[in-house]
């Protein structure tokens, strides 16, 4: 078994995630004006535990800086200082610089004080500002000395003889009433050396007087310890105020009066003296003190219970689940060609077999999407991170930005979330430097100087969709058109539309940018971007309005283990299509198609003219057809609108498949997105439309043959 | 019978922290995440030896909580440890008039906290 | 006397390690039989588009996709295409599993380090590249094949 404190340590850097994400979380709710009391608490809290935790594992620069996050958090949550929007300001960054904190524990990564210096100095002037000052002296310097050096042992050894102790100890009636018990200090106090117990029952009542709310009996106890005095008022340091004690070197003080018994033994104590209660015998039982004989505490306020009780939760390693999810596909394949056995062998529609086989298709489908739950983690964390790009980004440059959220609880697989935080990155500092005009130019254009990146999540039609939209100046086309030009990514005369331009930006090696800030424009394009979303089996389209804005959408598949799909067949091979690039399947008439080039048809739908795309050819698979009349096509499309008719030899099928990666196992195929296997156990390559469609030749004319090097390779 | 402990913390941490010092040392331990938590394990679990609370959590605070055990004739007699960072003087005031029986600073030794209960639970 | 940890290396060194031989193409070759997995009927394999000529297609290997190399064809030996080339070696390098398919399996060899000599540089042959070394073993001439330049390589757009 492993190191159980290794295992805590690995939890607590697990549970600082979480914290963080509430600490984001308070922060954000505070920033909006839309937080209470309790929402500057949890922050508060929040930071608290990480430092707790962080204290136990020694991690004193992690400790340092959130004790004065804390000091600073303890005066909102007092009410001495108001969290104005600078002030949060301020909180956000410390709560990022935590998170960084945080993370150089867990890796080991030595800090660099140069980062947290300047915030740590706003941090006192904020501190410094507000009435409280006495907290603002807290220094984390302090803090640390008081809460590690507990073990006080304050006197030299080196004395040969150990000193003697004279005690003098009377319990006031709150020690019973608290819970204490002398007993058991006695007991703690013999472990430091010999001890010697002398009880005083002088003012002992007679027992029908006996009052239990009283204390009424008093020791004398003579100590010889190595140990100083610190160890021994170590021991007497809960009792506090709450008896009367005396500790004094038994040479300057006069010896105990001889007369009293002696009561060497301790545990007779107990047996002596009724009034100390004992455990096994618990009769004259500690009775908290009534409001007569002691203050009592007033009545702390108890919260409602909160509706919200935490949910049980387990953690279990991804490493499991996967595996589980793995199984479950496997279940998946076995129960289709189960069934394709089942037809196979001629069995009679509604026999016991068939409806048994229905049963079992059904759950495994519960089970899968059960399965599937599990993986799925909100968006939140993602977005958490991209509010801390936007700050970062908007400081660099100097630029008022806000970033608003919505749908952050919506649920994604959690490699989609992993694997969309670099390219959301790079997106949400693209929108920051190349979106958002100046603070100047945007009030020259009569919008408000602070400008706005709106993150939203939201599922739309079985994939998720995450926008990134500013509210900027929108893409200047001619500046876009003109430097495709000049950089010779497409031909001086070309004539484009405004979404031909805007997909421009997706161009390998293309920068608007007059001038490269240290952001975005660093080598790393938006084709980059593209490329990170297409290999996630998703989409990026843009959408901008002159003087508006601009929106950059990402589609993704919930999951990246299952797929609804047309299974069509073509040249004999079988291909699986998702199904939701597909509007709608139809035959294709003699008046639909136009011979379109020398080489290309089109085909009328509704008054729009559609590209012809044989997909037996686009594949290798054969050459195109002589006729295309009577041929099944499947309209193929995204959000922004029909992008294709593709022939396919018939439509077989329609149902969910298990995805298996082909990339990790062979490496990237032109207009295929994964691969899946079929109920007869032969692998279906699973089309990607889109990029189908983007690299298409449009071959449709069997005249010239294609010869395979030239088919689908573009750019 | 080994000596049961029942501790509140709303760290997951903490809670880990408090189990493996007092499992270490054979002594049982009770976890729950708050003090509402911690009131509702009380009547589940045979009553414990001792208590240990943190006083900063959601729901319901140390204090809220010691005052609810304290108000139990059943649990008056139990010892309570405040587990607490903040070392404040005014801290302990609060926690002893709420009904605590002593208080344990954050970050604590394993040895530390199992001296403590010995302290006031034997 | 001998210090037997250098004694151990030097058996470490000379020891001989097997080697599975095949038929490609008519000639002789052979890999460690560390990076042989298992060895299969052959399949209908599903095509890849835009792929090199010898890359077969991917089968379905117990619910993963294992793509299928024609060796003969990756070797640029002449491919008959009628003849029986069934016997599928699986093979790993590294973390890629990989099908390879081949005329048949002949024998598992026992070869030492002393008995592998490095192949003749001949510019002409490309094939030359895939083979790291040679080997005799009953007059024939054995083949060393180098699995590493052999697979395409991973994340790479291959068409």
């Amino acid at each position: 078994m492993s190191d159980p404190m290794a295992e805590i340590r690995a939890s607590f850097f697990v549970e600082c995630e979480e914290l963080l994400e509430a600490l984001q979380d308070g922060l954000q709710t505070l920033y909006d004006e839309m937080g209470d009391g309790e929402t500057v608490n949890v922050v508060f809290r929040a930071v608290h535990s990480i430092k707790g935790g962080a204290g136990a594992f020694g991690l004193d620069t992690l400790v340092a800086f959130a004790h004065r996050f804390e000091t600073a958090l303890d005066l909102v949550r007092s009410g001495h200082l108001s969290a104005s929007p600078d002030v949060l300001k301020l909180f956000f960054t410390c709560s990022d610089i935590l998170t960084d904190l945080v993370r150089e524990a867990r890796d080991d990564i030595p800090h660099d004080p140069t980062r947290t210096d300047p915030i740590l100095a706003e941090l006192d002037t904020l501190l410094g500002a507000t009435p409280a000052d006495d907290v603002a002296e807290d220094d984390p310097i302090d803090f640390e000395v008081t809460t590690l050096s507990l073990d006080l042992d304050l006197d030299a050894p080196g004395e040969t003889e150990d000193p003697t102790w004279d005690i003098t100890f009377t319990p006031g009636p709150l020690l019973y009433a608290n819970g204490n018990e002398p007993q058991f200090l006695f007991r703690a106090l013999r472990d430091l050396g010999d001890l010697t117990v002398t009880c005083h029952d002088n003012d002992l009542p007679p027992l029908e007087a006996l009052d239990c709310e009283h204390a009424h009996l008093g020791w004398t106890l003579r100590l010889t310890t190595p140990e100083g005095r610190g160890a021994i008022a170590d021991a007497f340091d809960f009792v506090e105020g709450l008896c009367s004690l005396d500790i004094m070197r038994a040479d300057d003080a006069p010896p105990p009066p001889a007369d009293l018994p002696d009561l060497a033994e301790l545990d007779d104590l107990a047996a002596l003296s009724g009034e100390t209660p004992d455990p096994e015998k618990p009769i004259p039982e500690p009775v908290r003190p009534t409001s007569e004989t002691a203050p009592s505490p007033e009545p702390s306020p108890r919260p409602a219970p909160a509706a919200a009780t935490p949910r049980a939760t387990v953690r279990v390693d991804l490493d499991r689940i996967d595996r589980l999810v793995n199984l479950v596909g496997e279940i998946v394949i076995n129960q289709a060609m189960l069934s394709q056995s089942v037809d196979a062998a001629g069995v009679p529609p509604n026999s016991p077999v068939r409806t048994g086989l229905e049963e079992f298709q059904q759950l495994t489908r519960d089970i899968q999407e059960s399965v599937m739950m599990i993986r799925a983690q909100p968006v939140k964390s993602l977005f958490q991170r991209m509010s801390r790009i936007v700050r970062e980004a908007s400081a660099a440059i100097g630029k008022d930005v806000r970033l608003r959220t919505e749908g952050e609880n919506t649920e994604v697989d959690k490699t989609v979330i992993e694997r969309l935080a670099d390219p959301l990155t790079h997106m949400i500092r693209n929108a920051v430097d190349h979106g958002l005009e100046p603070g100047d130019a945007r009030e020259a254009a009569g919008k408000p100087r602070e400008g706005t990146v709106q993150l939203t999540a939201l599922h739309r039609s079985g994939r998720v969709v995450i926008e990134v939209a500013d509210d900027g100046a929108g893409i200047n086309r001619p500046k876009v058109l003109a430097k495709a030009i000049e950089k010779e990514l497409i031909p001086a005369d070309s004539q484009l539309t405004d979404s031909e331009i805007d997909n421009l930006l997706f161009l390998p090696g293309f920068s608007t940018a007059d001038r490269i800030s240290n952001l975005s424009g660093r080598g790393v394009g938006m084709d980059v971007v593209r490329n990170a979303i297409q290999a996630l089996g998703g989409r990026v389209t843009i959408q901008s309005e002159p003087g508006q804005g601009t929106t950059f959408s990402i589609s993704l598949p919930l999951t990246l283990a299952v797929l609804d799909g047309m299974v069509v067949r073509v040249a004999r091979e079988t291909l699986v299509v998702p199904l939701n690039a597909i509007f709608e399947t139809l035959a294709v008439t003699p008046d639909d198609l136009r011979a379109f080039g020398p080489n290309t048809h089109v085909i009328n739908i509704r008054d729009t003219f559609v590209p012809l795309i044989d997909l037996g050819a686009e594949l290798g698979y054969r050459h195109p057809l002589q006729d295309y009349t009577g041929s099944v096509v499947l309209l193929i499309g995204q959000e922004d609108g029909l992008a294709a008719a593709v022939v396919v030899d018939a439509i077989e099928d329609q149902r969910q498949v298990v995805i298996k990666g082909l990339q990790e196992a062979y490496g990237r195929v032109p207009g295929i997105a994964a691969a899946t296997i079929l109920g007869d156990g032969q692998i279906a390559l699973i089309l990607d439309p889109i990029d189908l469609v983007a690299q298409a030749s449009g071959h449709t004319q069997p005249a010239k043959p294609v010869s395979p090097q030239k088919i689908g390779v573009s750019s | 019978m080994t000596m049961q402990v029942l501790a509140v913390d709303d760290s997951r941490t903490m809670r880990d922290m408090v189990r493996l010092a007092l499992t270490a040392e054979g002594i049982g331990a009770h976890l729950a995440e708050d003090g509402l938590h911690g009131l509702e394990l009380l009547d589940e679990i045979p009553a414990p030896d001792a208590i240990i609370t943190d006083i900063n959590m959601p729901r319901m605070d140390g204090f809220g909580f010691i005052d609810g055990v304290r108000a139990r004739e059943e649990f008056r007699a139990i010892p309570i440890l405040v587990l607490t960072t903040e070392s404040a003087a005014e801290m302990k005031a609060r926690a002893r008039d709420a009904g605590a029986t002593g208080w344990i600073v954050k970050p604590f030794e394993p040895a530390r906290l199992v001296k403590a209960l010995r302290m006031v639970a034997g | 006397m001998i210090d037997p940890d250098t004694a151990q290396d030097r058996t470490g060194d000379t020891a001989a390690r097997e080697y599975l031989s095949f038929l490609v193409g008519g000639q002789d070759y052979c890999i460690d039989i560390m990076q042989v997995r298992e060895i299969r009927g052959g399949a209908k394999a599903t095509p890849l588009p835009h792929s090199p000529s010898y890359m077969r297609g991917v089968i379905n290997l117990r619910g993963t996709v294992l793509p299928i190399m024609d060796l003969a064809g990756r070797l640029d030996l002449t491919v008959d295409t009628n003849g029986l080339r069934n016997v599928i070696i699986v093979v790993a390098n590294g973390a890629r599993v990989v099908g390879l398919m081949v005329d048949a399996v002949s024998d598992i060899l026992a070869i030492s380090p002393d008995d592998l000599q490095a192949p003749p540089d001949l510019p002409a042959d490309q094939q030359r590249s895939f083979i790291s070394a040679l080997t005799i073993k009953e007059n024939r001439m054995i083949r060393l094949l180098d699995l590493g330049a052999i697979l395409p390589v991973a994340d790479e757009d291959v068409a």
